[in-house]
């Protein structure tokens, strides 16, 4: 398989000898080969909702910008404001295109009063990176690339915690949801974030990319008693799903705007310096979006998936952008875009599956919330 | 280990061929394929399907995949009812539990025309 990968040009993380040493089925995503499985998404998702899972997420692009200027460099840049993020915190951003169309969806970490880690999607970082190298221009700011230097492992789930402070000197206590701070584990210097993609409590872990195996072996090994397992993206596209959050390239593309995918929240619009995006983007504040992203639990016998017509009253009314079968709820759960008058709660729509209506129920997102 | 008294289909559905009546399921290496399966839709008793046809549909959480039929005839059992509440029976035992339908031979020269097992043992070590 890695001289598979090798002729088709796809590149390896840090990990690649462990995913394939564990068995994991291994795909294609955005030019990488990346564990879609190991024992299987459905005993994968549970491990995360009950115990832990640990991910390789070292495809991500993890790009340093850093500067006198660095946050208002970024403020013109995204559509959220990074200066008003106190040091050690983070919040979730977007980068649109003049048009109000979504680039990337992203993490902004404060590191430093003039550092800050935006993390991009694997197959966006080279468009986030021209975008924002474009964008500060002109301004006292570097930006700096550092995706194939920085490894990414993410531990989460209930039991991630205690697993990960039994290799930390540090109380992972004072570390809140969306904060992040230097730390040694197993060792290691990294950064260790209180982020994730699963509705689960959960840390994400940036290394230096040849020290990501001894931080895998060290978690792996240290969370075996407690029932931690490598998962793959199958279960990480499940759990997120659940949790009601956004996909690039499901749920965001650039013919999408943040209010329509129900993430205006995210849009700084009540502020004096201007970014891209900034006038279109007020445009669909003021008028409201033209469709509008929904949480569906299919009520008949089916699963909508991916790319099936939503229909409302025997007219096609959006589409399916993700679908599942849930594994924690047992029953068939999907994100659509519909008409902004098809979105309100308790709507019953169709989705044609594969030429069947099959009756579907507008429910609030997210699916699952975990218990506090 | 591939069981010695089916035939197979290079789509990997099996094929248990008892007197006119053919047990239809798919393969161990297709079940592994998929990953877990959530989901199986199959056709009505009563109807009859032509070799080669799509005759239905097995969901995994990942993917759908069309169910080809290995051999034409009438449906005279499904295993729906089974496996609509317990479609995990395609992974855990795809040549028992998780057969899918009997279909009564329109033709049974279409059984030979099929793999034994060697070939199609010979097919899995290729992919």
């Amino acid at each position: 398989m890695t001289d598979d990968a090798a002729t088709a040009g796809l590149s390896g993380t840090p990990l690649l000898e462990r995913h394939l040493a564990l068995g994991a089925r291994m795909v294609d995503y955005a030019g990488w080969l990346m564990p879609v499985q190991y024992a299987g998404v459905i005993e994968e998702h549970r491990a995360v909702r009950s115990r832990a899972g640990l991910f390789d997420l070292s495809h991500m692009g993890e790009l340093f910008v850093e500067g006198p200027d660095a946050g208002r460099a970024l403020a013109r840049a995204l559509v959220t404001d990074p200066p008003s993020l106190a040091i050690g915190r983070a919040h979730y951003s977007m980068i649109c295109a003049p048009d109000g169309g979504v680039i990337d969806d992203l993490i902004v970490y404060r590191l430093g009063e003039e550092q800050f880690l935006v993390v991009a999607n694997a197959a966006n970082t080279a468009a986030v990176s021209d975008a924002l190298a474009e964008r500060l221009d002109g301004m006292r700011v570097v930006l700096d690339d550092r995706s194939r230097d920085t490894a990414l492992v993410a531990i989460q789930g209930p039991a991630s915690r205690a697993i990960l402070e039994q290799l930390m000197d540090a109380d992972l206590g004072a570390l809140r949801y969306y904060a992040i701070t230097e730390a040694t584990v197993a060792g290691v210097s990294a950064l260790v974030a209180r982020t994730g993609y699963t509705g689960e409590d959960g840390f994400e872990l940036f290394v230096e990319w040849e020290r990501a195996p001894e931080v895998w072996d060290a978690l792996t090994a240290e969370g075996a008693a407690a029932g931690l397992v490598p998962v793959g993206l199958g279960a990480r596209d499940t759990l997120r799903l659940e949790a009601g959050m956004p996909l690039y390239g499901n749920e965001l593309d650039r013919d999408t705007d943040p209010f329509q995918a129900g993430l205006g929240r995210v849009v700084k619009l009540d502020r004096e310096e201007d970014f891209v995006g900034r006038a279109a983007l007020a445009r669909v504040a003021a008028e409201g979006p033209r469709r509008r992203l929904v949480g569906l639990v299919v009520r008949g016998r089916g699963i909508a998936r991916h790319g099936y017509a939503v229909l409302s009253d025997g007219t096609e009314t959006g589409h399916v952008t993700s679908g599942t079968q849930s594994p924690t709820l047992g029953i068939p759960i999907a994100m659509a875009y519909v008409a902004p008058h098809d979105a309100g709660t308790g709507t019953m729509l169709d989705v044609d599956i594969r030429g069947q209506r099959v009756a579907a129920e507008v429910v609030p997102l997210p699916f699952y919330r975990r218990p506090s | 280990m591939v069981p010695s008294d089916l035939r197979f289909t290079k789509d990997h559905e099996w094929v248990r061929v008892e007197g006119d009546l053919a047990t239809v399921g798919i393969t161990a290496h297709a079940a592994d394929q998929l990953g877990d399966i959530v989901f199986v839709e199959l056709p009505a008793i009563g109807r009859t399907i032509d070799q080669h046809a799509t005759f239905g549909v097995v969901e995994s959480v990942k993917a759908v995949s069309d169910l080809f039929a290995p051999v034409g005839g009438e449906v005279v059992e499904t295993n729906d009812e089974s496996l609509r509440a317990t479609p995990e029976r395609v992974n855990s035992d795809p040549y028992g539990e998780g057969w899918m339908l009997r279909v009564r031979l329109a033709d049974p020269s279409q059984v030979s025309a099929l793999l034994d097992a060697a070939a199609y043992e010979a097919l899995i070590a290729e992919e």
